[in-house]
């Protein structure tokens, strides 16, 4: 049987405010175990939470930046559970009433086009805090610095059909949410994690199947594979003649397989009802316009502009819009050099090939922006070759000097582009070989501009390479030309 | 006279005039609660007694109005209902499950009270996580009512009150979700306020129902209680519900003339069951009023009778949230060598909670329940809608609403703890003006059987200023306040 895969997805990305979203405490990570843990954050007896003004306006953002209703009434409900590391023995979140409605986005995917996939919904809630199994010999510890981080999650529609077409999606939101400024990404720091909503139904039914949720999958890779070995396994039960069981998996990348995880749980009632200690959050046209005004550039709009205002081909500009990591470091080069496809060519070229080939990424390249968009600028006012170009890049890559111009001088990559020089040389090359240069006159005029080749390989090895190979082809072809 | 027998303003005046200190009066309530409060016979009023820190905020307190900047407060006694979260003090809640819990922090309403130089002297019995209303449910034993040892105090702050009409303390703090102020206040002869829903810091105070509860001051005197909630009321950024507010001087306005102001007395407060002397206790009492120029209206407040449903689902769901965090993993007790986490849960929880707090987290957490959530929880909030609206409607015709606090005086100790549906019942007059965020107050109206009973006055949002002022105009002209248990004079 034809089978159709039916994937939503739930991204979880924590938001980069610098207090968490009901208290005061540091939202900075790597900290020492439960030092960034009020009162509030603890859940002791008689605390009360208090809604960070600064979620409000980045989930409003992220609201405005995917076309979004925006809720001008939220509320933040209670979500009842326990768990040691859920210090109150509820999660505030908000079910009924989010701040964040019906919206979309879309993906471009391998052929080209472009799909878009409709959001449900974004809420904000609290992160929980982390249990630490290791070194407690029998016993677990808490570590509370996460708790009360605030997460936006972020539901999609079922509409993702593989899980090429899950990764591009999570890689939009990634690069909408870094865009904004509102999440910092960091995949293996836990910022954004993915759970991922798999099933399958015979190709032509509208009926949904019945669905597993893959829990906390954090990189772009492990949502791919994950997503894979899910259908894998689904669809070998069904062939089978099997029922799928509406359950939460694991995703397990050394042994490539999901596995169930607290079955128990499945039938968990949450017993949600709205949190009597916050009150509905109301927000007003206006306040939504003025963060509607604030919005950055996004993705598809700097991919937009580089192809109709910088010239750059839908290809590049894709590319180099794609993340805000590569957007940025590309419009820096750019705007150092002032020429975008030049600007372009190195960025995938030179640059994305050795940090690929190195795998670096793309923030900690040896080679800054500023560095690479001024060596790109000394091969526009001909001080050096494209060729040097490499050298210089290759140099700072290598860590043997940050100066682009010093690094000029001290691999000796001028090229000599002063006319009367290169005369000389040219005069010199063009009476040494006499025999070449009567094989040009004597040729078909439209046979002899591959001939020039001979003449300037001789010019550049007079000049040890340091000719501006441009003047070099032109005083030839003039010189040459006047014999004929 | 005895110490003991003056009122707050009267002992903030002797302060004042230097006729005594803050030490002095401090170590003569400390003997008192010593004497007639701990021991066999011992009313049980205090869960925790602080008698060093007293004796040094007294000391504190006498050299800062030597320094010049007392306020009225400034080395006055009173003492804390154990709900509230004191810095470095035990704070049970009532309960064993918080039997060895000393916060790290200050409630905003003990930290009001500390700015201002008043004494603690220790913190209240009360029912355990403020649920009940004979003071029964409290893991440290019942509290006596000082008017007859056998008979209980009310509850929740039955601690506060019994303390108060002790004359162990001049006046307490109380917390009131669906009387617990109110009830205690009548059935031990005092004056208790439950202010409007936002107008004292929840922070710090441990949650019971966290949109019912409310801090209030419990007296002798509506004087007395004006001077306490001048102090306990604030904004409070800490506290999300919290009303930004301006709090009047509440002592400005005591004797305003109160000529004119209508009494509105609902039919459903003077039920055909209603005792006959009880009912005749409220209208001498109102006939008090009417010879200070009020004039009386009959008026209805159709939903009275939704209240007790409603409020024994709202309260029991929010509390089987609020209650969540007591799981024996972060403080509070803990049960012996748990096998695993859900054991560790289940016997903690099992063993640190008393049967009423286990009975209305059950309730609640029904309530909440997939496929009875709108049935009971949403129905109940619309019901608090319809309340709210009678209130509402009300008010547009009358300053005041009148009636009684409880269908009787103080039961014997044992009489409705077998019967949680017959307990509820005591609260059948002060839940409404909780599920609507009302301010009400208990005065004393005069003895049954030898028992006090309370005279209920409800104001409109924000009338705290008015009802004290009705209050104190009628204790000007009556005596019912300056009753005091036999054998405590």
């Amino acid at each position: 049987m034809e089978w159709e895969v039916v994937i939503g997805l739930e991204i979880h990305a924590q938001l980069a405010t610098k207090s968490k979203i009901f208290s005061g405490s540091s939202t900075a990570f790597g900290a020492e175990p439960n030092t960034q843990a009020s009162l509030v954050d603890l859940g002791l007896p008689g605390v009360l939470p208090v809604f960070n003004q600064e979620a409000l306006a980045m989930a409003v953002k992220f609201g405005c930046a995917i076309d979004a209703e925006i809720g001008k009434v939220s509320v933040f409900d209670r979500k009842n559970y326990f768990y040691p590391d859920s210090p109150k023995g509820y999660q505030t979140t908000q079910l009924h009433h989010p701040i964040v409605g019906m919206g979309h986005i879309d993906i471009t995917l391998d052929d080209g086009i472009s799909k878009r996939i409709n959001v449900t919904r974004a809420h904000l809630e609290e992160d929980a805090g982390k249990s630490l199994h290791e070194d407690f010999h029998g016993q677990s510890g808490i570590d509370l610095n996460r708790a009360g981080t605030p997460l936006i999650e972020i539901v999609s529609e079922p509409e993702i059909r593989s899980a090429k077409e899950a990764v591009a999606y999570f890689k939009k939101m990634h690069s909408i949410v870094t865009y904004l400024g509102i999440c910092d990404g960091d995949l293996s720091q836990g910022s954004m994690r993915c759970d991922c909503n798999v099933s399958l139904r015979p190709k032509g039914q509208e009926e949904f199947g019945t669905r597993t949720e893959i829990k906390n999958v954090n990189s772009f890779r492990f949502v791919e594979q994950a997503i894979n070995v899910e259908i894998e396994r689904q669809m070998d039960i069904l062939e089978d003649g099997g029922t799928i069981t509406q359950e939460t998996r694991l995703f397990d990348a050394n042994k490539m397989e999901t596995r169930s995880m607290r079955s128990k749980e499945v039938a968990n009632d949450y017993r949600y009802f709205p949190c009597p200690d916050l009150l509905p959050v109301v927000i007003d046209d206006e306040y939504i316009q003025t963060i509607r005004d604030s919005l950055p550039e996004l993705p598809d709009q700097k991919k937009q502009r580089l192809m109709d205002e910088n010239g750059l081909s839908e290809y590049d500009a894709d590319v180099l819009s794609a993340t805000r990591e590569m957007a940025d470091y590309f419009e820096a080069v750019a705007k150092a050099c002032g020429d975008y496809k030049l600007a372009a060519n190195w960025a995938m070229g030179e640059l994305s090939a050795a940090l690929n080939k190195n795998e670096v990424d793309i923030k900690n390249s040896p080679v800054s922006a500023e560095q690479l968009g001024a060596m790109i600028a000394r091969i526009i006012d001909n001080t050096i070759s494209s060729k040097g170009g490499k050298d210089v890049f290759a140099a700072l890559w290598d860590g043997k000097g940050d100066d682009v111009d010093a690094l000029i001088d001290s691999l000796d990559l001028k090229q000599v582009s002063d006319s009367g020089a290169i005369e000389a040389i040219v005069d010199e090359v063009i009476a040494n070989s006499p025999k070449q240069v009567e094989q040009y006159v004597s040729a078909e005029p439209d046979k002899r501009g591959k001939m020039v080749g001979y003449f300037v390989g001789q010019v550049m090895k007079a000049s040890k390479g340091s000719a501006n190979p441009g003047m070099v082809n032109k005083v030839l072809k003039e010189k040459l030309d006047a014999k004929c | 006279m005895a110490l003991h027998n003056l009122t707050l303003t009267q002992i903030s005046k002797g302060l004042e005039a230097g006729d005594f200190t803050s030490a002095e009066i401090t170590q003569h309530f400390l003997d008192r609660i010593q004497q007639l409060d701990q021991g066999d016979d011992g009313l049980n009023s205090f869960i925790t007694v602080t008698p060093e820190q007293a004796l040094a905020d007294a000391k504190a307190a006498d050299d800062r109005r030597a320094a010049g900047n007392a306020t009225p407060w400034t080395g006055v006694p009173f003492a804390h209902k154990d709900i509230f979260c004191t810095d470095g003090t035990l704070t049970t809640c009532g309960s064993k499950m918080l039997g060895n819990f000393v916060p790290p922090y200050d409630a905003t309403v003990v930290a009001n009270m500390k700015r201002e130089g008043a004494v603690c002297l220790g913190k209240t019995n009360m029912d355990e996580f403020a649920m009940g209303s004979s003071n029964e449910s409290s893991y440290f034993g019942a509290v006596k009512n000082p008017w007859n040892k056998e008979t209980i105090p009310g509850g929740s702050s039955g601690g506060s009150a019994a303390a108060v009409a002790a004359r162990l303390v001049p006046a307490a703090t109380g917390t009131d979700t669906g009387g617990s102020i109110r009830q205690p206040s009548a059935l031990c002869g005092l004056t208790g306020l439950k202010p409007t829903y936002g107008r004292c810091s929840r922070w710090g105070m441990i949650a019971y129902a966290s949109s019912l509860d409310q801090a209030g001051p419990m007296a002798r005197t509506a004087e007395d209680a004006a001077m306490m909630l001048n102090v306990m009321a604030s904004f409070d950024t800490k506290d999300s519900t919290s009303i930004k507010q301006d709090v009047p001087d509440y002592t400005a306005t005591l004797n305003d003339d109160i000529a004119g102001k209508v009494i509105g007395l609902p039919k459903e407060f003077f039920p055909e069951s209603l005792d006959g002397e009880m009912k005749q206790t409220m209208m001498n009492a109102i006939a008090e009023f009417e010879k200070l120029g009020c004039t009386v209206k009959e008026i209805s407040l159709p939903s009275t009778d939704l209240a007790i449903p409603a409020y024994y689902v709202v309260a029991p769901a929010e509390c089987s949230a609020n209650l969540s965090r007591m799981d024996g993993v972060r403080f509070g007790y803990r049960c012996e060598d748990p096998k695993d986490v859900e054991d560790l849960y289940k016997r903690s929880r099992g063993e640190g909670f008393g049967d009423e707090v286990k009975r209305r987290i059950m309730v609640g957490t029904y309530a909440l329940s997939t496929g009875f959530y709108d049935a009971y929880y949403v129905k109940a909030q619309k019901i608090r809608r319809l309340i709210k609206n009678d209130f509402v409607k009300a008010f547009e015709e009358v300053d005041f609403i009148m009636g009684p606090v409880t269908p009787s005086p103080a039961f014997k100790m044992g009489e409705k703890s077998g019967d949680p549906v017959e307990m509820y019942m005591e609260d059948k007059f002060t839940l409404s003006c909780n599920l609507a965020g009302l301010p009400g107050m208990s005065i004393p109206a005069g003895q049954i059987n030898g028992l006090p009973v309370g005279l209920q006055i409800m104001g409109n949002y924000w009338n705290e200023a008015a009802m004290l002022n009705a209050a104190h105009k009628f204790q000007q002209v009556t005596d019912f306040h300056n009753a005091a248990p036999q054998g405590i004079e």
